[in-house]
């Protein structure tokens, strides 16, 4: 699966106004109150689809069993606090280590475990539910559920850009979806009749309604088929940065080619450079008066195997790694607790054992930007969850 | 209306209207797939007698050019030769449709080369996908699923997929020597996957012992397929209770025998085909019939197909899936009576711009389903804005270029039989010209549902 296809979506969930939207019909904007009821953070969400090696991303290089494990894949870091090294790959990051807006969390995961599928893990990645609901039986995503839960942010309140569906933001809670090279050229009789015969099939309706609205706002050109590796990110990163600016508050990307089962260190640069690419350029197009209010999440559905497999690479895991980013974040260091990798201490004796849940950063990230309160983002949000204390992970 | 049910048959089971009187029943699907071949025969596929001579070359010249760029030229060429491979396998799988009368079997080779997807890994693979279609899937599809799964775990299209050939016993000889190792790739996407699936009766340690005993399992490009003793791992290995012996390919076919008749793979493929032919929520009771006359059968999939089709939520309204994206440009081109030979004998550029690069508009990027889990099933995965608006502009622009367009009045009944609504025929009516009238009918609800 080292091929999966590159995808990268965004989404901007946000409150629309006429003024920053001319062209969104009103259709989509007929309920919205025009105010701002998330305040000024913004929220990037980036799912890292195939589950990450965090153990290569941040090498625990101070613990005595990882050489040993990785042999082929340890080493070439760059030292972060004596203990951990940041990934070659990732070494265009430092600068943003070193000002305080970049850390991590180790050793974290979803409440997943012991089958390590790619998609049930994703899927309760992407749902934000615990073992109190069944994988796939809660579709709606939690970020569709903050835009059903928040008074003020009304439904069509976000757009997505991109290929695949997007989990996180399915559910009731309108989200929109597009890729920006899709054109829909269509007289405005052709138009009325489309109208007519989609009138009494609720799906296609509003499909092709939004459809028919988006391709007449005018997407940015993309050339998704020229393949450049990085150039495709710019082409969405711009497309979210220029709403962050605007009314948006929440974005999220999904980044793919992190299933790494063979040649892990040839396989995995491509896929670093592009995360940090993605990163350093949110960083520049936003500005920093945004990117101050900013507060990045880079999660995957769980970790990999602590030693290499037999073919230089890593099968799934366990425990893996979050990365946090953004102007509003308490950065410079690495958090949760550390395990270690003696046999004893691994989950299943061969992952790494997470000490915290993926979702209690994630709400505690909400908590500090937007003031939800503990009983909508344990009941609401994600089912189930206990929070904790406070890991104090923002300014 | 006495069309209705042949209608809706025709497009919930097969490839759309029109379909010759007959075909549409029960019995006459069934009949027809117990019945030769004859699309096979009419348009030819693409087989591991072309696709591995090709794969060699290009697997060369990929080494050739690492050595000495100056052979770039010839490695462009060689990758061009396996990707036309893969391109001619689109157009057979797609005229096939166009022009079966046996559309039940068409679909069914699409459902299970789905369920048993491949993508290429390196550039040079590009060709092994539709030979293992033509030759490890399609020959089975109305015969046993056993057979299906041996076929298709050792086509070299799965093993390199998967990684299989990456993965190396332990203590094995080429395991001692190389001091490489084991991959679970392949193993667990065979329970979680292709057999059991993910809510199946199976541990950590099932995937582990199968990944012991799949080593040996490999591919080149000399013979295809491979047993390599040097790189099985020796020792008998548990796995769901039962021990397999040692040594040679017969452990590993055993194995495969008993994922096929364990009940839970029954229940998982039951599932399956009933999400994918009949309604994402299938009524159980169809599904639990569906999955007794499979074991009942010795994994025969027939006799599971006849308890599908025999069940009355089989025929049951509204229609509540949606066409996926191949199968819309399939019946497109069916309900516009496009000659077969016109679609084989488009140009590439024309291939490209009319029916690959709209595919992916609208979401299903020919062969490229993005894991081994394939494309999504439900109708909110396909109808989604990006979804429309692709088949919304294939509809009203593409149709044209295929040939003299049909008087849009009566594509309506041909396409549709007798399930157009009143809405669909009044806006037809209403359209002010062919493109437009044409473009309504082939983006309208009632065609994209099945």
């Amino acid at each position: 699966m080292m091929n999966r296809r590159f995808l990268l979506r965004g989404l901007g969930g946000i409150a629309c106004s006429a003024a920053a939207h001319p062209f969104l019909s009103t259709v989509t904007l007929a309920q919205s109150n025009g105010a701002a009821p998330l305040g000024d953070h913004r929220l990037i969400v980036v799912i890292l689809r195939g589950a990450m090696d965090g153990l290569d991303a941040v090498q625990p290089v101070g613990d005595a069993d990882f050489a040993r494990l990785r042999p082929t894949l340890a080493g070439g870091g760059t030292d972060l606090d004596g203990f951990f090294a940041l990934h070659p790959e990732l070494g265009g990051l430092m600068p943003l280590w070193q000002a305080g807006g970049l850390g991590f969390v180790h050793a974290t995961s979803t409440p997943y475990r012991d089958k390590r599928s790619h998609f049930d893990g994703q899927d309760m990645l992407e749902a934000g539910t615990g073992f109190d609901v069944a994988p796939g039986a809660a579709r709606d995503g939690w970020m569709n559920r903050i835009l059903q839960s928040v008074p003020g942010l009304t439904a069509e309140t976000a757009y997505a850009v991109g290929r695949e569906a997007q989990p996180m933001l399915e559910g009731p809670g309108q989200a929109r979806f597009w890729t920006p090279d899709v054109t829909l050229d269509l007289s405005a009789q052709s138009r009325l009749l489309l109208e007519h015969i989609y009138h009494d099939d609720d799906l296609f309706r509003e499909a092709a309604t939004d459809a028919m609205d988006l391709a007449a706002m005018g997407m940015p050109e993309a050339d998704m088929a020229g393949n450049a590796r990085l150039a495709d990110i710019d082409t969405l990163v711009d497309f979210a940065a220029a709403r962050l600016q605007a009314e948006t508050r929440i974005a999220a990307f999904s980044l793919s080619g992190w299933d790494t089962h063979r040649r892990q260190k040839a396989a995995i640069g491509l896929s670093f450079r592009r995360l940090q690419h993605l990163i350093l350029q949110m960083q520049a197009r936003v500005g920093p008066d945004v990117w101050g209010k900013t507060v990045l999440l880079a999660v995957t559905e769980f970790g990999r195997t602590v030693a290499e497999n037999g073919s230089g690479g890593t099968d799934h895991g366990t425990g893996g790694v979050m990365l946090v980013a953004g102007g509003a974040v308490r950065g410079g260091r690495v958090m949760g607790q550390w395990p270690g990798l003696d046999e004893a201490s691994l989950y299943d004796r061969r992952d790494l054992m997470p000490t915290s849940d993926v979702r209690a950063w994630a709400a505690w990230a909400m908590r500090g930007m937007y003031g939800f309160d503990r009983g909508l983002l344990e009941g609401t949000v994600f089912p189930g969850l206990q929070m904790g204390d406070d890991p104090g992970m923002l300014l | 209306m006495t069309n209705d049910l042949h209608a809706l048959s025709a497009i919930r089971f097969g490839t759309g209207l029109p379909a010759p009187e007959g075909t549409t029943s029960p019995e006459g699907m069934l009949a027809a797939l117990a019945g030769p071949d004859i699309a096979a025969a009419a348009w030819p596929g693409v087989t591991m007698a072309e696709v591995l001579p090709a794969y060699r070359v290009a697997s060369e010249a990929r080494r050739a050019v690492q050595q000495d760029q100056g052979q770039r030229d010839a490695y462009r060429a060689a990758i061009r030769a396996v990707q036309g491979q893969q391109t001619q396998g689109f157009l057979v799988q797609l005229v096939r449709g166009v022009g079966a009368a046996d559309g039940f079997r068409e679909r069914l080779v699409q459902f299970w080369a789905d369920h048993f997807t491949t993508e290429p890994k390196f550039r040079q693979d590009a060709g092994l996908n539709a030979a293992m279609v033509e030759q490890a899937i399609r020959p089975h599809v109305g015969g046993r699923f056993a057979d299906m799964l041996a076929a298709v775990t050792l086509h070299p299209a799965m093993l390199i997929y998967l990684d299989q050939v990456q993965s190396v016993g332990p203590a094995s000889r080429a395991g001692q020597r190389r001091g490489a190792g084991l991959n679970e790739n392949l193993a667990r996407e065979l329970i979680e996957l292709h057999t059991l699936g993910v809510g199946g009766t199976y541990a950590q340690t099932d995937v582990r012992a199968a990944a012991e005993l799949l080593t040996g399992l490999s591919a080149n490009a000399e013979e295809g397929f491979v047993f390599n003793p040097n790189m099985a791992e020796p020792g008998p290995e548990t796995v769901l209770g039962t021990t397999y012996g040692d040594t040679g390919l017969a452990p590993v076919t055993d194995l495969l025998a008993d994922l096929a008749r364990h009940p839970d793979t029954a229940r998982h493929l039951a599932q399956k085909l009933a999400v994918h032919f009949v309604s994402d929520t299938p009524d159980p009771a169809q599904v639990a019939a569906m999955a007794e006359a499979y074991l009942a059968n010795d994994c025969a999939l027939a006799p599971m197909y006849a308890a599908m089709l025999a069940h009355p939520a089989a025929m049951a309204l509204p229609r509540t899936k949606a066409r996926q994206p191949f199968d819309f440009l399939v019946a497109a081109l069916r309900a516009l009576q496009v000659p077969p030979d016109k679609i084989l004998a488009l140009s590439r550029g024309n291939l490209r711009k009319r029916l690959l690069i709209p595919l992916r508009g609208m979401g299903q990027e020919w062969g490229l389903p993005g894991g081994p889990d394939g494309w999504e099933e439900a109708a909110e995965a396909w109808i989604t804005p990006q979804g429309m608006a692709g088949r919304i502009s294939w509809a009203m622009e593409h149709p044209a270029t295929f040939g003299p367009l049909p008087d849009a009045r009566d594509l309506v009944g041909v396409a549709l039989g007798g399930l157009a609504s009143e809405r669909l025929i009044w806006a037809v009516n209403a359209s002010e010209n062919q493109r437009e009238g044409v473009g309504l009918i082939l983006a309208s609800p009632e065609f994209n549902r099945r």
